[in-house]
């Protein structure tokens, strides 16, 4: 009986163990959920406590981009090279009248050839300022200087200043942002290196599913192939339209069409006379150019970072009239005699380019020059146009540690002059520093 | 020429004035959440297209003819700010001879002035990389900032179209009930992520680590937008010996070489995740954006 009763106890009292424990086990389970529950809120509330710590003193809307804050937009380009080059007394292109100016990278070993001070901000809600400095031994040059509407009206904009026109495709680009170390031959024909007009812009941007871009430009033309007219009215009109779009997601394309004319007074140039002797020639009359360009880029799933072609061409036309005057270079044993008639020429050019980016910082390019110095008609005059066609090959690979930083390497074969084939091997840096440069298509 | 060019050019903006008003608000996002979102608040009263898509790295778009064109009929453009876009949206907006959307008007939002940034640099120096000064502009892998974003931004597309605002307004509450439903549901689901130790490939994800808990241990670039090198992907290599970590991290529009190549040698699984919505099959929407990130990293969090 006693033990019958004590094994009843031991019997009801691991009952009551069990159904003990078993409490025990919701009341744990309920602690867990609730620890969990208030470890889970008090890391909200200390993840809240943080970013509200985070957060600046000032409420929402927070302060917009650094960039477009109250100090303008500054960064300064640094660029050098070192070159190897022929020893050629004057460079030019054969069959072209040089077009002054000065050119880039004509100097043999290391060269700071190019260091450019940007400086850009919107001077109120209706106007951008923007000014390119260049900055050269003893010499400061005023790249570009403008202004620009911000708001003027449906799709409409105006430039006024000094600005690279926005004919072509590679004009508006600053040497940085070239792809080789030099300008397409093309551009060494048509303006030394670029067009650049000291006047007013007006461009106006269809309402259109398709990029289409208009612009009218006029200035004082005072660069080749205008000049200096010191009178009133306009020098050089030009006028381009531009066209663009996506094909898929991995295609981007633009193409355009330019026209410049411009009216150079008293434009000199040299030429060879049928003496073989150099003369001095004098230009007046009207130059006109067409300028037509075409890019196209791809990227794998329209993501360029990693991998990215592009494909480039340019072609020009360019014909002048007008009266030409040879100097007299008699003493000199040349056949000129101060005498002047009709000149007329029509000369063309292309190039083509592709640059390859096959791996994140690493890209290869290759580019085509030729022109073709086309007719030339001196009339009576004891000229000869010689009959050649400049060309060159340039292949290139450079190396971008960041966006901000590149180091190129570029060989070119040149055959600009008649009579000399020129291997030209160029190493060069680009730095940029300061403001986020945002470059165009 | 030039008659006949000034000709066209008026002829031109005689169409262009003829246009009839456009019925829908025409809504350009930079980011496909941004687009994602401006359908759900918009509904049928917007017109939206994204500018990049999920398997395009925001930092590095070029300003494309295509989205010059968009950006000239746009009346609100959707940015995150924040500098993510400083490569090319400045380009875009000046391209586009938009007064309508320059910043400063209020057809220019930019969804990071609404959400407390988190990873502001000590040092803007370009040393440090491609740091941005105000913070980490990957805001929206957290949906605690979506729901912030959405409500700022029911009220600029009120205070553009004022004529439908009780539209907008009724759209958003609809879409704050259902996403803060949603909210608890990842949340519950997601709890046995909390403390788990990841490497990211990009420092992408701060607003989702701080959500659901996770531990950042190692990044593989060395330097914000800096490719991953050789030797810094050892140094990471080494690091993880001492304090490994479950798994590696990715956006989608990331390359997957650096992670494959860290997910082999640690023996930790590598995990895309969309980042963005578009950004894998299930990611159609913002809804499914989370919805796929949680499930991938619940599945990496579980081998």
């Amino acid at each position: 009986m006693f033990k019958r009763s004590i094994l009843a106890c031991a019997l009801l009292g691991a009952w009551g163990q069990a159904q003990a424990n078993g409490e025990i086990d919701t009341l744990r389970a309920e602690f867990a959920r609730l620890k969990q529950h208030y470890e889970a809120r008090l890391k909200d509330l200390e993840a809240r406590l943080q970013a509200a710590e985070a957060r600046p003193a000032a409420p929402e809307p927070a302060a917009p981009a650094a960039a477009s804050g109250f100090n303008p937009e500054a960064s300064l380009i640094l660029q050098g090279r070192y070159a190897h080059r022929k020893d050629i007394e004057e460079r030019g292109l054969t069959g072209f009248l040089p077009a002054g100016g000065h050119a880039h990278g004509t100097e043999r070993g290391f060269s700071v050839d190019h260091s450019e001070l940007v400086l850009s901000a919107s001077v109120d809600p209706y106007f951008r300022g923007y000014a390119t400095v260049a900055l050269v031994d003893e010499e400061v040059k005023t790249e570009e200087a403008w202004f620009q509407t911000l708001g003027l009206s449906e799709g409409l904009s105006l430039k006024g200043g000094r600005f690279y026109s926005g004919l072509g495709y590679v004009n508006e680009q600053h040497p940085h942002a070239w792809d080789f170390a030099e300008v397409p031959l093309m551009y060494q024909a048509l303006f030394g290196e670029r067009f650049s007009h000291d006047g007013v812009q007006l461009k106006w941007l269809a309402p259109t599913e398709t990029f289409l871009e208009f612009g009218l430009e006029a200035g004082r033309g005072q660069n080749f192939p205008g000049t200096e007219r010191g009178g009133n009215g306009v020098g050089a009109w030009s006028a381009f339209a531009k066209v663009g779009g996506d094909v898929g997601v991995e295609h981007g394309w633009r193409a355009g069409l330019a026209h410049l004319r411009a009216r150079p007074e008293g434009r000199a140039g040299h030429w060879e006379d049928t003496n073989e002797v150099e003369a001095e020639t004098h230009f007046t009359g009207t130059s006109r150019a067409w300028v037509a360009d075409f890019v196209w880029k791809w990227a794998p799933d329209g993501n360029p970072k990693y991998r990215n072609l592009k494909l480039q061409a340019e072609y020009f036309r360019r014909s002048e009239s007008g009266d030409l005057v040879c100097e007299d270079n008699g003493p000199a044993g040349g056949a000129c005699t101060d005498g002047s008639d009709a000149y007329r020429s029509r000369q063309s050019g292309w190039y083509a380019q592709s640059v390859y980016q096959f791996m994140p910082r690493w890209r290869v390019g290759v580019r085509y020059d030729r022109l073709d110095s086309g007719t030339v008609d001196f009339g009576a005059l004891p000229l000869e146009a010689a009959d050649y066609s400049p060309s060159r090959w340039s292949l290139m690979t450079d190396w971008s540690p960041s966006e901000f930083s590149r180091v190129r390497l570029q060989w070119a074969r040149d055959r600009s002059m008649e009579g000399i084939s020129e291997n030209q091997v160029t190493l060069q840096y680009i730095m940029s520093l300061g403001a986020h440069g945002a470059h165009k298509f | 020429m030039l008659p006949a060019f000034c000709a066209s050019v008026s002829l031109w903006l005689l169409a262009l004035f003829s246009f009839p008003a456009q019925a829908a608000l025409n809504v350009l996002a930079c980011e496909p959440e941004w687009a994602a979102l401006a359908r759900e608040l918009g509904g049928d009263k917007v017109s939206v297209h994204s500018a990049t898509t999920a398997y395009q790295d925001p930092h590095r778009i070029e300003a494309r003819p295509s989205l010059i064109a968009r950006a000239r009929r746009a009346d609100l453009v959707v940015c995150t700010g924040a500098e993510l876009e400083a490569g090319w949206l400045p380009v875009l907006l000046r391209e586009s001879a938009n007064p309508r959307i320059q910043p400063g008007r209020p057809g220019h939002f930019e969804a990071a002035a609404y959400v407390p940034l988190l990873d502001r640099p000590a040092r803007v120096d370009r040393a440090e990389g491609d740091v941005h000064a105000q913070g980490n502009p990957h805001i929206q892998t957290s949906p605690h900032n979506i729901a912030r974003v959405a409500e700022a931004l029911a009220r600029r597309l009120s205070e553009l179209d004022p004529a439908y605002a009780g539209h907008y307004a009724a759209r958003h509450a609809d879409f704050a009930g259902r996403w803060q439903q949603a909210i608890g549901r990842w949340e519950a689901r997601a709890a046995p992520l909390r403390g788990v130790a990841v490497v990211s490939q990009h420092q992408g994800f701060p607003y989702l680590y701080q959500w659901l808990g996770l531990q950042e241990v190692a990044v593989l670039e060395p330097k914000p937008g800096l490719e991953p090198s050789a030797a810094h992907l050892a140094r990471v290599l080494e690091a993880l010996r001492t304090r490994p970590a479950r798994m590696v991290v990715r956006a989608a529009y990331q390359s997957e070489r650096p992670s494959a190549w860290i997910a082999a040698r640690a023996g930790i699984p590598a995990v895309a995740l969309p980042f963005t919505v578009g950004g894998s099959e299930r990611a159609g929407d913002l809804f499914g954006l989370f919805d796929d990130t949680l499930e991938r990293l619940l599945q990496a969090a579980a081998r």
